[in-house]
């Protein structure tokens, strides 16, 4: 039976030029489906990759929303007339998918935002009186999902913030254990987690605070393979990263996601937070388009973090967090945060989006993920050059049992020489060991040592260009493998 | 290209302003020609969203756009874009304005920021949805020099 289908304005460029075809069908939906199979360019703005009508294209027969009637089952006669009108929706670029599930969605076919139960409404009653969160704001926050990369010292209060606000699903990346050297700052992980891994313990905690939380773990390293397909699932990434490769590839892997990256970063008694979203600010490439040279810039297991400042940066991560969700008019991007906890002052950047950027700018060179590492210049770098001699703490402890003439260099830190020290080793720090030249015998065997094995090296390598003539060997592990190996009354730290 | 009248521009802006800080919303009303847009009239609607969503959202009913759409017909016009705005916000679509775009037609965005009118741009959608792509807006022979 054939009925006319009225071509809005600006799709008949996509059905030659016509305002009217005449298509048989019996249903609404029939006529679509012919429609479209002949125009093919116009099925896309109709339907979405799912093959269901857009929720802004609406259809009508003779006047009747077909919505209203049996949705594309609706019968057509001839003679009818089918009508395809778009509702226009559109506004700002705050949580895009979660604002579109408010509350009006119905009229628009968009998902509407879960309900809450009493108890969650007892639960979240400081919220709910709130006008800026409020009912709707709640079911916002119910509705959305987060992604938290690393549950260390950011993710620790941002997993337990985050979840005790209410955020419908959160989920979790790291592949790490719970060590004790976590527990000054890692307030999520606990004495007894020791050993798990932490997305375990992080689990635990969470569900104690809000049962209503669903939690996602994923138990792996973040890579350029899997980074993409794990981000797509969520609303908000949170970087709670320690490493720049790692930074990169999450602010890369949002900028091609168009999400929003919580960042935030610490050292020592200095920390950093921002939002980059490259849909409406600069991204951390704009900031930072090239990561320091390896090394530079040490990590807080080189050179060590204020157990608080994690607390204070991780929780302004999970304030935006929330404010993003929300839709609130002052997230921070555009804005660099710098939080100096020692002399206790806050400070604040103005950013601008580079159109340069390669990721986000106008021209981008990067269009899928990289080799970060690679990019990071931190690729099987050995840590000690093979021309370096080294002896492992066993064989070290061998030969001075059996009374070999060994002297010890320590080339740590005062501080960490206070922690525990090799019996009978001399304290030089890095910074003095050329000047203090002088006070190694070059007349005896040398072993030179420091936490893990990396600074040591760099004083040989000094020593030997500048001509020492003496014969210097590193320390494998440093005294981290002594205390592993041979005493473990030297405490780790 | 879009071409638009000054004050058609300051009637945008002033709606804008009006409803700050929620979104406002209405037609531009003008002809198709020859892949450019003529706009001759502005046409303003009450934004359908519920309070708590127009601080960020906008919905133009089906039923409002067909009384817009008979209103352009009876003048020998078509509706040929929407405009509406963004308050506290940039004046470039969001990924929400995409997923409910159509192509050829003109999308202007206006800023408001506190409740002041800042920049306006307008954009269309390429045709396989991947983006919007800025338009230029030119001003109309009819707005010149009109004040």
């Amino acid at each position: 039976m054939p009925v006319t289908v009225t071509i809005p304005t600006p799709l008949r460029q996509f059905a030659d030029g016509q305002s009217e075809i005449q298509i048989d069908a019996r249903t609404a939906g029939e006529a679509l489906d012919k429609l479209t199979s002949t125009h093919t360019e116009l099925r896309r703005h109709l339907f979405n990759d799912q093959n269901a009508l857009r929720n802004f294209v609406n259809v009508y027969v003779n006047d009747e929303d077909i919505r209203h009637a049996n949705g594309p089952d609706t019968p057509v006669n001839e003679g009818d007339t089918i009508l395809i009108v778009p509702s226009i929706a559109g506004g700002a670029a705050v949580l895009d998918e979660i604002a579109g599930k408010d509350a009006g969605g119905p009229q628009a076919g968009m998902p509407a935002l879960p309900m809450l139960s009493n108890e969650e409404v007892a639960r979240y009653s400081r919220h709910l009186i709130m006008p800026e969160v409020g009912m709707t704001g709640q079911r916002k926050l119910k509705a959305a999902s987060v992604l938290m990369i690393g549950t260390g010292g950011l993710g620790a209060p941002l997993g337990m913030y985050l979840a005790a606000a209410g955020v419908g699903r959160l989920g979790l990346v790291d592949f790490d254990v719970v060590d004790a050297s976590n527990l000054q700052r890692q307030i999520i992980h606990g004495t007894k987690d020791v050993g798990r891994p932490k997305i375990a313990s992080a689990r635990d905690r969470i569900e104690d605070i809000n049962p209503h939380v669903e939690i996602e773990t994923h138990d792996t390293k973040l890579t350029s393979a899997n980074a993409l397909n794990l981000f797509v699932n969520y609303d908000v990434i949170v970087d709670g990263t320690d490493n720049f490769p790692t930074r990169y590839l999450v602010n890369d892997a949002c900028v091609l996601t168009g999400k929003p990256n919580v960042y935030g970063s610490i050292f020592r008694f200095e920390g950093q937070a921002s939002v980059f979203w490259a849909e409406r600010g600069p991204c951390y490439r704009c900031l930072y388009p090239e990561p320091p040279p390896p090394g530079l810039v040490p990590s807080c297991a080189e050179g060590g973090v204020l157990g608080v400042l994690p607390g204070i940066i991780g929780t302004i991560q999970a304030t935006e967090t929330i404010k993003i969700i929300l839709g609130a008019p002052d997230i921070m991007v555009n804005r660099l945060l710098l939080f100096d906890a020692w002399r206790m002052r806050f400070r604040e950047l103005k950013l601008r989006k580079n159109p340069d950027c390669p990721v986000c700018g106008v021209n981008p060179t990067i269009k899928e993920l990289i080799d970060y590492e690679e990019f990071c210049g931190i690729t099987q770098q050995p840590e000690t050059k093979p021309t370096m001699e080294e002896i492992t703490a066993t064989e070290l402890k061998q030969r001075l049992d059996q009374g070999d003439d060994i002297q010890i260099i320590d080339v740590r830190e005062p501080h960490e020489y206070e922690i525990g020290a090799i019996p009978n080793s001399k304290l030089i720090p890095l910074g003095q060991v050329l000047n203090r030249m002088n006070e190694i015998d070059p007349g005896r065997e040398t072993v030179m040592h420091c936490k893990m094995g990396g600074r040591s090296a760099k004083a040989i390598e000094a020593l030997q260009r500048a001509g020492f003539p003496g014969h210097l060997i590193n320390l494998k592990g440093g005294i981290t493998a002594w205390s592993n190996e041979v005493d473990p009354s030297v405490p780790k730290y | 290209m879009i071409e638009i009248a000054d004050e058609h521009l300051r009637e945008i802006r002033a709606h804008g302003e009006r409803d700050y800080p929620f979104e406002c919303c209405g037609l531009l009303i003008g002809r198709f020609e020859n892949g450019r847009k003529v706009v001759s009239e502005t046409y303003a609607i009450s934004n359908a969203r519920e309070e708590e969503a127009k601080r960020n959202r906008f919905l133009i009913r089906p039923e409002e756009l067909m009384r817009g759409e008979k209103y352009a017909r009876e003048k020998g016009l078509d509706v040929v874009g929407f405009y509406h705005s963004h308050p506290d916000d940039r004046a470039v679509p969001s990924k929400y304005d995409l997923d409910h775009a159509w192509p050829s037609y003109s999308y202007i965005v206006v800023a408001v920021e506190k409740g002041h009118a800042a920049d306006l741009r307008s954009w269309e959608m390429e045709a396989d949805r991947s983006r919007f792509n800025e338009e230029e807006i030119t001003p109309s022979p009819f707005g010149r020099g009109s004040g």
